[in-house]
């Protein structure tokens, strides 16, 4: 269970304090799937800084008893200067994963092929992500925290990653974080709207939906 | 019972995270391609050249006969410690803010890392000056082993507490991560390197003793030389030095931890 309690986060600006979540409470049991609804600017990606551990909050708390994914095909942890397959190994000794049994899946999954044994810093944007998703799917978690659509590479290498999240992982909680309703709709049983850092609950994704193209232009 | 098993879990996933970093470190550092780890022993080696060179140009003449090589490798390896220490240390969070999305780790992690990495290294080249040194009977071997272990231990906390407050520091405050290398310049010839606070008039050496580093580089001084030269120092005010840095500098990092955003 991932538990957020009365979280406040609020930043220095120029001249003061900017809150940009206000006493947020939301609770995602095991196996769960949420959606996160809220346009650009509402805190959506504060949220996912929060939730993975990345940030504290200003006040309040949040209690993980389940282990918690990096944002979904986050390649910003990369060290450039490192090989993919070095990449590999460090995020594995962080999480305690098998390396060896993780190389093959990656390898294959990927499909880097020699691109794997050299540094991350010559690799294409795509071929970035391809990496840091097969690595998000090479390490066990009990919950993924996806920031935006998974759209990474092509059409085919979509569906592989779709297969591999949705389907194999489909009794895993998710905290789906989107400004797009319908790959919400397609993906979560309950939704939360974020409107200017506070978030709303709701009983059904349709509450959820229409409640959030109200105020999207607030 | 509960608290006692998380607090040691906590401690063996701290332990695997540290590991983790630093040899992503060593690697980062060194290369794959290169000659690797070796550099870290190619600076003193250099170092040793010019140790050689002085000697021959001035057929070993420091006061009271005190043995030049010996004088400057105790002097240099001090040096090394709190100089790399504190460099390396510098600004070393921001760039790997990244790595904070995996919530294990926590910029302590990224700091302790980087810390040990340092210390590892400089005991090394220490290490290894000795014993180039010691087999080439350029140098003898120390006259009491466990007080500059001591002392050496002693400054490596100093060393790693320097650290932890420039890092925070460096960190907090662009103007200080401005003048921390001017700093350093102005450390470098009161620290102990090339002097002894005997040779000072008697009204400097209480001055000279104010100064941390000089305490311990005469404690290393005092267990390489033994009864050869007279030693000024005070343990307990190094000690008393590296405690006040440790618990400021972990206050400064926390309140950093706390305000940290990673993009």
């Amino acid at each position: 269970m991932i538990t957020l309690d009365q979280v406040t986060k609020s930043y220095e600006m120029h001249g003061g304090h900017r809150t940009v979540l206000d006493r947020i409470n939301l609770r995602v049991n095991k196996g769960q799937k949420i959606g996160i609804l809220g346009r650009n600017g509402s805190g959506k990606s504060t949220m996912v800084r929060l939730i993975s551990g990345a940030e504290y909050p200003t006040s309040g708390s949040i209690t993980r008893s389940m282990s918690v994914s990096w944002p979904l095909a986050f390649a910003g942890g990369f060290q450039g200067s490192l090989s993919g397959l070095d990449n590999l190994r460090f995020v594995c000794r962080i999480y305690d994963a098998s390396i060896e049994r993780a190389i093959p899946f990656v390898e294959e999954f990927s499909e880097l092929g020699r691109y794997l044994r050299e540094p991350v810093k010559n690799y294409s944007s795509g071929m970035r992500a391809r990496l840091a998703f097969a690595l998000s799917m090479a390490v066990e978690f009990d919950c993924f925290l996806i920031d935006e659509v998974v759209a990474v590479g092509d059409h085919r290498f979509h569906v592989k990653c779709h297969e591999e999240l949705f389907v194999k992982r489909r009794d895993r909680a998710m905290i789906i974080v989107s400004h797009n309703p319908a790959f919400i709709k397609a993906h979560c049983e309950a939704a939360v709207v974020l409107v200017a850092g506070t978030l709303h609950h709701f009983k059904t994704v349709d509450e959820a939906f229409s409640f959030y193209s109200e105020h999207e232009t607030e | 019972m509960q608290g006692a098993s998380s607090f040691w879990e906590s401690l063996v996933i701290q332990w695997r995270v540290v590991r983790a970093l630093l040899m992503r470190e060593i690697i980062t550092r060194y290369g794959r391609h290169n000659i690797g780890f070796f550099w870290l022993f190619v600076e003193p080696t250099i170092f040793c050249c010019g140790v050689m060179e002085i000697r021959v140009l001035f057929h070993e003449s420091v006061k009271g006969g005190l043995p030049m090589a010996a004088f400057a490798i105790t002097g240099y390896s001090t040096v090394l410690l709190w100089r790399n220490c504190g460099n390396h240390c510098s600004g070393s969070i921001t760039p790997n803010l990244s790595l904070l999305y995996h919530h294990n780790v926590r910029v302590i992690d990224v700091l302790a890392s980087r810390i040990i990495l340092e210390l590892a290294g400089c005991a090394m080249s220490f290490m290894m000056l000795m014993i180039v040194f010691g087999a080439t009977g350029i140098i003898k071997p120390p006259e009491d082993w466990i007080l500059l272990m001591a002392g050496y231990l002693l400054m490596a906390w100093f060393a790693g507490a320097l650290a932890i407050w420039v890092c925070a520091m460096t960190e907090l405050s662009e103007v200080f991560e401005r003048i921390w290398h001017p700093i350093t310049y102005f450390m470098l010839p009161i620290s102990g390197l090339a002097f002894m606070v005997d040779w000072l008039p008697q009204k400097y050496q209480k001055l000279a003793m104010a100064v941390p580093m000089v305490n311990g580089v005469e404690m290393i001084r005092d267990g390489y030389f033994g009864k050869v030269v007279r030693c000024h120092y005070s343990a307990l005010y190094l000690v008393c030095w590296s405690l006040g840095l440790t618990l400021t500098g972990l206050t400064l990092l926390k309140i950093f931890a706390r305000t940290v955003e990673p993009q």
